[in-house]
This record gives C-alpha cells, structure tokens and sequence, in this order.
C-alpha cells in the first residue's frame, strides 16, 4: 500500500493519454456488461417457479407447423395435467412494420396457466365479453401512453382478416401486469384466439402450440412423454418440453446468444490488450530513466516488476469498475430499450466476478511485457540514454 | 582515518557488440571515510564508470570493490540494491527527480523501502529538506522549482537515509555560477559537518576546490592525486 501513490502518480503522468485509455476500458467493460446481462436474460428465460410447473408442445417438425384444436381434450385426459390452453403467433407490428410488438392469440384460459399474471377481475370480465379486445403488458400501455378504451390498430405480417387486409383493429380491454416486470407478458399483447381464427382465412382451427399446467413438477418428464405419444406416428407430432427448454430452443432458432456474446467479447478485449499494452509500453518506455532513477536509489528489479503491473492492473480495474457500475446505472433502462426482450440489467455477483477477474487477467497480460522491460533495466545504460 | 573504500586492481571492460573496450585498468584506490574527493579528467577517461562501481550501480569485471569493509563486487543484485538503499546517496548532474511528485514525496522515495511509518517518512523528509534550505516548497512538483533548487531536493533525497557515503556525478554540470557555489557549498558542509564521505566527478576546476582531495583520471588509469593512495 505504500507504494500505491507512487502507482498512480505514475499512472496519471500523461493525463490526457491515461483518461483515453481509460474510457476506452470503460467502454469495454460497459459492453461486456449489457451483453453479460443480454446473454444472462436469455438463459434466464422461462425459470420461474410457475415456470417449472409448465409444458409447452409445439410440432416436432418445427415450430411454425400448426397443431390440430382437437390435441387439447385429449392432453387434458393426461394424468397430472392440470390444465391446457393454447396459443397462436400473431405477429402484430405498430404503426411501422418494423415496430413488432410480440401478439398472440390465446385461449380463453390462456391466463389461467399464468397465476403469476395479474389482471384486474374486471378488466379479464371485459376481456372476456369483448371478442375484439385485448389485454396489453403494462410496460407497453406505458411505452405507448395507451389506455383502456383506446382502439389499436395491428398489422399482422402473416395473417389477413376477412377482408384480405392484413390491417387488424382491436380496443384495448385491461392490462396485465407482473411482479417486478419479471413475465415476458408485461411486454406483450392477447387478443382472442375465436376471433383471430373465425376471422383469418389462413387458420382454420389449428393452434401454434400448448402451454400446459402440471400438478407435481416431478412428473413433468413422464407427463411430456404422454403428451407427445399421443401424436405418435400422425402428420402432426408434437415435442413437448418444459418452458425454460422451449424459450431456449426459441431463442437459439433466432440466434446463438452466447456464442454472438462471445465472439464480441472476444473481439472487444482483443483491442483492448493491443490498446492498453501499447500504452503500457509508450508509458514505460517514456519512464526509462526514472525507473533507473528508483532502481539506483535501491528499488529492486523485482520490486520494479511488480510495481509496472500494479500500474497496469490498476489501470484495467478502475475501467473495468466504472464500466460495470455504469451498466448498474443504466441497466433500468434496458426493458425500454430491447423493446421488453430483456429484463433489465442487472450486474450479479457472478457478472462482478467475472469482470473483476478478467480486468485483473488483462492488467497482467498486458503489463507483463513492459514490467518486464524494467525489471531487466540496465541502470547505468539507462541513466546515459544508451 | 580508516578506510571507507578501498579498491584493488580493478578494471572494467565493457563490450560494444564485437569490440571490447577497457574502461578502466587496474586501479588502486583507497578513500578515507570523511574524505571529500573530486574525480576529474577529460571526457572518456572512465570517471563515472568508478564512480558507479564505487555507488554499486556496476560490477568490476576484474579486481575487488570493499565499501565499509563490504566486498560490494561479491553481493548479487537483489544484495547490491539493498546495500545501495541503505549505504549510498546518489546525487546525478541532470538531478532525476520524478516529475509527477512533490518535492517532499521525492525526498521520501527511498525512505519506502524501510520499515518507518508514512508520518516517519514525512517528518525525516522534512527534516532533509529543511537542511537543504527548502522547507517552504515542500509540495512543489519539480517543475516549478529551479535548476539550483532542483538540485537541492536531489541532495535531500540523497541524504534522507542517513547514508554513509554520497556519489555525485557533476552536481553542477546544470547550474550557474550562483546556484553551483549554493550546491557545492552544501556538499561541503554535509562533509564537514555530518561527517558524509563525498567522491564527486567533476569537469570544473573551481567545483573541485571545495573538495579536500582531488584525483585525475586519464584513459581508465589514475595519473595524479593529492593526499591519497593511488596507483594505475
């Protein structure tokens, strides 16, 4: 500790040089940061306590295939199936085709299956009177300063109504809200699925996939088996798996998040070791005469080393922690920005961890070749600017 | 008087990619502790190469360096840096102070590599600057001090551990007349006040007066000395 004003007196000679590296640092660390949570986000989707308790069936061949209606009576007759509701993908865009807010059309007891939902008793009474009412995700009606009453245009990309038009109407009926935002309904919108079938040519009674409710989450696996036995050897076979597995399997249909994480990362740090062991050499190579200066006055050679690496280490930790407190700060934003993908940031132990280490990793990595420089200083060439 | 250093047939032979050039030839040299001692001799003729052998900054590539009954030429160089840190003060022509600290921070530079506590080292690097006469500029970095004032806080760093023996390589090689009479008569009265043993090297004549002895280098041999045992 000692040492430590000699650190950093030695760390900000340069100021200007040192501030830049050190927002480049932070930029870094602010990225890795968001992408950690977005990859966090992801592997988090669907592991709920209510989650455990649900299934989702979905065609084996793939998730667009269409199931029949009649599945539904007969994953009911299932024993340990508590209740069964279905839903379609609508596919609804606001105002602008590329402003795609996540629609489905649902069962009437679509909410049933999701206690963790919460709509007013007389909003869901509405909701069930009105055949062209839907039920908006609270983090929405506020994104939009919609309210209820208001009419909601939707264009479906896929289905047309009975005009032909792909331009949908609906009035907003009442609004579901969750505990800390943490369901991925907050975010989206359930219109009925009577009327979104009796009213597009393209449905004609089949629904996109199940969502079904055990009793004992222990049975889940034998429950799943029976679900898709059903379907065994038909045109239409179904793979049922928990919801945690089937937002997961969505999820890397869209994309492979860990692997697009960490080929940024990569990339990222990447720079970063060529940019800060640059200016670890330059800020080094400038001290050539003051770290003989202290090696003459007796500093030791391995007290040299350890005191360049102490300089790049703290340069990467300083980033590295105001990169990740800044992705704290900011990370309450993240919901409105990724359109609801992505339920906040929030920077665990795990990711602080993760940050702190690789700060330190880097620090050494790139003060290691400098450190060594001036541990290997000849004083007397140094001194004469040999 | 004893001896503080006393150095036996050394020579010092540098090798400049094939070519090897001997320094210095087999010298012979005995300082009295308390001694002042002026080193001159033209450019080339091997001044500084003894006078960092003597500091422990080099080895000797033959012969034997003993520095308070020491033989320094032996200790590794995790030894020598230790025994530099507790030994000698060095004080350079260009004064090597670090830019980025205060003046005082510069004098307790090599009070960090003892046990003494942070208000310790504080309070002996006040005591070292108050001797040099800049007690009031304390916190100034030494940018904003002049050449002779720089110089000054070199010499309290140089004397802050109380060390037995100061090298000095041109102390006034940088300053004018003023200032140089300033840092030469402080030299002096750290040698015959405190008792330091001084080996200074030197171009100017005038700066050599202030020392007791002086001692004339010339292509590596010493050639003429007053008052000491030399032979090359």
């Amino acid at each position: 500790m000692k040492y430590l004003h000699l650190i950093w007196a030695a760390l900000f000679r340069r100021k200007t040089r040192t501030i830049l590296t050190l927002l480049s640092i932070i930029m870094a660390f602010l990225l890795f940061g968001l992408l950690d949570a977005v990859r966090v986000s992801f592997a988090e989707a669907g592991q709920s306590a209510n989650g455990a308790e649900r299934l989702q069936t979905g065609a084996k061949l793939s998730f667009i295939q269409p199931l029949p209606k009649s599945l539904q009576q007969r994953i009911a007759q299932v024993p340990g199936v508590k209740d069964v509701a279905h839903a379609n993908w609508f596919g609804g865009a606001y105002q602008d085709p590329h402003n795609q807010i996540f629609t489905f059309a649902v069962s009437d007891n679509y909410l049933d299956v999701y206690p963790e939902v919460e709509v007013d008793p007389a909003e869901r009474k509405a909701f069930d009177a009105t055949a062209d009412g839907v039920l908006v995700g609270d983090i929405l009606m506020k994104k939009y300063n919609w309210k209820i009453g208001d009419r909601l245009p939707l264009q479906s990309q896929i289905f047309p109504n009975k005009e032909g038009s792909k331009n949908w109407n609906f009035q907003i009926v009442g609004t579901m809200k969750s505990k800390d935002n943490k369901a991925f309904q907050s975010q989206m919108i359930v219109l009925h699925w009577k009327t979104f079938d009796e009213t597009t040519p393209y449905n004609r009674g089949s629904v996109g996939w199940y969502v079904t409710r055990v009793d004992d989450v222990n049975e889940s696996d034998r429950i799943a088996k029976a679900i898709d036995a059903i379907s065994a050897n038909s045109d239409h076979e179904t793979k049922t798996q928990t919801e945690q597995a089937a937002t997961r399997n969505w999820i890397k249909q869209m994309a492979d998040i860990g692997l697009i994480v960490t080929s940024i990362m990569g990339a990222v740090f990447f720079t970063l070791v060529l940019l800060t062991g640059n200016t670890m050499m330059q800020a080094v190579r400038e001290r050539t005469n003051e770290l003989a200066v202290l090696k003459t006055i007796g500093f030791s050679s391995r007290k040299v080393l350890g005191m360049v690496l102490a300089e790049s280490v703290l340069l990467l930790l300083l980033g590295g922690l105001v990169g990740l407190a800044l992705v704290s700060l900011i990370g309450a934003a993240l919901p409105a920005m990724s359109g609801g993908m992505i339920n906040g940031a929030h920077v665990g132990a795990k990711s602080w961890g993760l940050g702190v280490a690789l700060a330190v990793v880097i620090g050494v990595v790139v003060g290691a070749v400098p450190a060594i420089r001036a541990m290997r200083l000849n004083i007397v060439d140094a001194l004469a600017g040999r | 008087m004893a001896n503080l250093v006393e150095i036996r047939n050394v020579s010092k032979v540098y090798e400049r990619g094939k070519q090897k050039v001997e320094v210095l030839h087999h010298i012979e040299l005995d300082i009295a502790k308390g001694d002042f001692l002026a080193l001159m001799g033209p450019s080339g003729s091997g001044k500084t190469t003894l006078l960092n052998l003597i500091g422990g900054l080099d080895s000797p590539t033959d012969g034997s360096i003993s520095v308070g009954g020491e033989r320094i030429d032996r200790l590794g160089e995790g030894a020598l840096a230790k025994w530099r840190s507790e030994h000698v003060g060095f004080i350079f022509q260009f004064y090597n102070l670090l830019p980025m600290l205060s003046a005082q921070k510069n004098v307790e530079l090599p009070l960090l590599l003892t046990n003494l506590s942070a208000a310790q080292r504080r309070k002996n690097a006040s005591i070292a600057l108050q001797l040099v006469g800049l007690a009031e500029r304390a916190a100034h970095k030494p940018t904003e001090l002049s050449g002779g004032q720089q110089q000054r806080v070199a010499i309290a760093r140089a004397i802050v551990s109380d060390p037995d023996l100061l090298v000095c390589d041109e102390p006034t090689g940088d300053l004018d007349r003023q200032s140089a009479e300033d840092v030469l008569g402080l030299l002096q009265t750290l040698n015959r006040e405190h008792g330091k043993t001084i080996i200074m090297v030197t171009h100017d004549p005038k700066a050599a007066e202030y020392a007791s002895h002086t001692l004339h280098l010339d292509k590596g041999t010493l050639v003429e000395q007053q008052g000491l045992r030399a032979e090359g």
